[in-house]
């Protein structure tokens, strides 16, 4: 992804209440071509709210959203050619076969007559759809319904991908050809997806968003997230240990906590690294160090804290 | 765009077994007061020859039936309307509506034309039944024709009606039971009000059929019909839109 890619999406300050209550206070958010933006959040968040906001099925209080030029609230018609919107539920009419589905969804997203014989093939082929064409909708199980939610919401080639939790309820091998799919889309268009599963956003995002009693209190790149708060350092196995002091006087290291009789967990700096001259000492002394570890912070800490840091 | 979505809705409803029953059974109904009306008339045939200004098959017996064709429209269009918004409400399958590049105005005029189209299947098919008494007597064309035309009229505001009734929402059981509650309840008005109170009467559908059923093309009827139908598509429209509000 480069950082001169066209803005496909832009949202300002949008403002979405319930009634009396507000749910989303000023949510802004942009999104390159060929991105795919990842939308964190516990459950009620508001990331559901947030995304039908930006395929124009509800309407913001106040704000702009703006994609591939147009403004949706002022010009919804011609905005709305260029999204792709799979809400929670596929909304899909189970009395109908595969094909008359997308055939639907296609005419409802203006294609070409002529276009929407290659436009259903293309998207059964990216979706894996080949073979279930003439299948009801309603006898498909829910992962290949997912599939044609998916379908629907690409037919028509939009510029803006939205999916809202797109690998609910599938099993794993399901979900690892969505991703696939989801990750192939985001080279050729933008995609913004929801979801509470980190490892998805570890997998396929190149951004993440996190969204917190509908406000977005973090956002970066996905592996910029990962190294969040965290503490450079390793865990080490020496199989016959010296005493702690002896570890602690290695140059650059700053603390030395012992987890178990053999491992250690050794922090340093974050722009040195004292395990080469740690190793090499063990090699003199003996301490036979069987295993070094690098301190790796797992996306649910890095998650954890960051909404909690946001409560205090 | 409308028609596209009147077709996806006019095949969804055939793809529903329960239409082809509901088709079925009101074919049956017909079929049966149609021929009890014919036998009845056949009966008094030789006593209503002997009157100076007789009436004819169509008057005794076309007629009568497209009224009882009305009367079962009004039970039977809830049962359609319920689903044209509610049900897709529940489902959640509005929201392929609401995200795609359609309007409101789109969304309502398709769904109505949908099902405007099943039900006139079921009218033509009636009349067509009618129409096979051309094979014995000479029938009066102009009578025929204002009471299509009036069952084409009620089937439509009933429609305007029930869709209004299903936007408002999200249960099609609340929806088809508070259509067929507003129905009889006009209904009502018009059977039970006084000759002289015509105020009341005016209210109710079904009184402005009356008229079309006797043979009576009156401009206020039309007006009326069309009043009916612009007031309540512009209400769910308008209740759409306040969907994407307020909800």
């Amino acid at each position: 992804m480069s950082v001169i890619a066209p803005i496909t999406l832009s949202a300002r300050n949008l403002i979405r209440r319930f009634g009396q209550r507000e749910v989303i206070h000023g949510v802004s958010l942009e999104l390159r071509h060929g991105e795919v933006l990842g939308l964190l959040g516990h459950n009620g968040a508001g990331k559901s709210t947030t995304l039908q906001m930006l395929a124009g099925a509800l309407l913001p209080h106040s704000g702009e959203i703006e994609i591939c030029g147009f403004n949706l609230i002022r010009q919804p018609q011609k905005t709305k050619t260029n999204i792709g919107f799979l809400p929670e539920t596929p909304p899909l009419y189970r009395e109908m076969s595969v094909n008359d589905f997308l055939i639907f969804a296609a005419k409802l997203h203006r294609i070409p007559r002529a276009q929407i014989t290659n436009a259903l093939t293309e998207a059964k082929r990216r979706c894996g759809l080949q073979d279930s064409g003439k299948k009801i909708i309603g006898t498909l199980s829910k992962g290949y319904q997912q599939r044609v939610g998916i379908a629907q919401a690409i037919i028509h080639q939009p510029e803006v991908i939205i999916l809202d939790e797109p690998t609910v309820g599938l099993d794993p091998s399901q979900i690892r050809d969505i991703r696939a799919l989801i990750r192939e889309l985001g080279n050729m268009h933008s995609v913004i997806l929801s979801t509470h599963l980190l490892g998805e956003v570890e997998n396929i995002c190149d951004r993440v968003e996190i969204m917190h009693h509908g406000r977005l209190i973090y956002g970066d790149s996905s592996t910029k997230m990962q190294q969040y708060g965290s503490q450079s350092g390793f865990i080490v196995t020496l199989l016959a240990p010296p005493a702690l002091s002896e570890l602690q006087a290695i140059a650059d290291v700053q603390q030395v906590d012992p987890l178990s009789t053999t491992q250690f967990r050794i922090l340093h700096t974050a722009n040195t690294n004292p395990s080469v001259a740690l190793l090499a000492l063990a090699a003199q002394h003996g301490w036979q160090a069987e295993q070094l570890v690098p301190l790796r912070t797992r996306l649910e800490d890095v998650f954890m804290q960051i909404t909690q840091d946001e409560k205090l | 765009m409308i028609l596209t979505i009147s077709l996806k809705e006019f095949r969804s409803l055939l793809a529903i077994p329960s239409t082809w029953l509901i088709l079925g059974a009101l074919q049956f109904i017909f079929a049966w007061f149609f021929l009890a009306r014919l036998d009845a008339f056949l009966q008094v045939q030789s006593q209503l020859a002997q009157l100076a200004n007789a009436p004819g098959a169509t008057l005794a017996v076309a007629a009568p039936l497209l009224g009882t064709v009305a009367l079962i429209l009004m039970m039977l269009i809830p049962i359609f309307t319920m689903r044209l918004i509610a049900e897709e409400r529940r489902n959640q399958t509005l929201t392929l509506l609401m995200s795609a590049p359609v309007s409101d105005i789109h969304i309502v005029i398709g769904k109505f034309i949908g099902l405007m189209l099943l039900l006139l299947l079921i009218i033509i098919s009636c009349l067509l039944m009618v129409l096979a008494l051309a094979t014995g007597t000479q029938l009066d064309t102009g009578l025929l024709f204002t009471n299509a035309l009036g069952l084409i009229l009620l089937a439509a505001s009933y429609t305007a009606l029930g869709l209004y009734i299903s936007s408002l929402t999200a249960q099609p059981a609340v929806a088809a039971i508070g259509t067929l509650a507003i129905f009889f309840g006009l209904w009502l008005v018009e059977v039970s009000a006084v000759d002289h109170d015509k105020s009341w009467r005016a209210l109710a559908p079904t009184s402005h059929f009356q008229n079309l059923n006797i043979g009576l093309l009156n401009s206020t009827d039309l007006m009326f019909f069309l009043l009916f139908c612009i007031t309540f598509l512009l209400l769910t429209i308008r209740r759409l839109y306040n969907n994407r509000i307020y909800s």
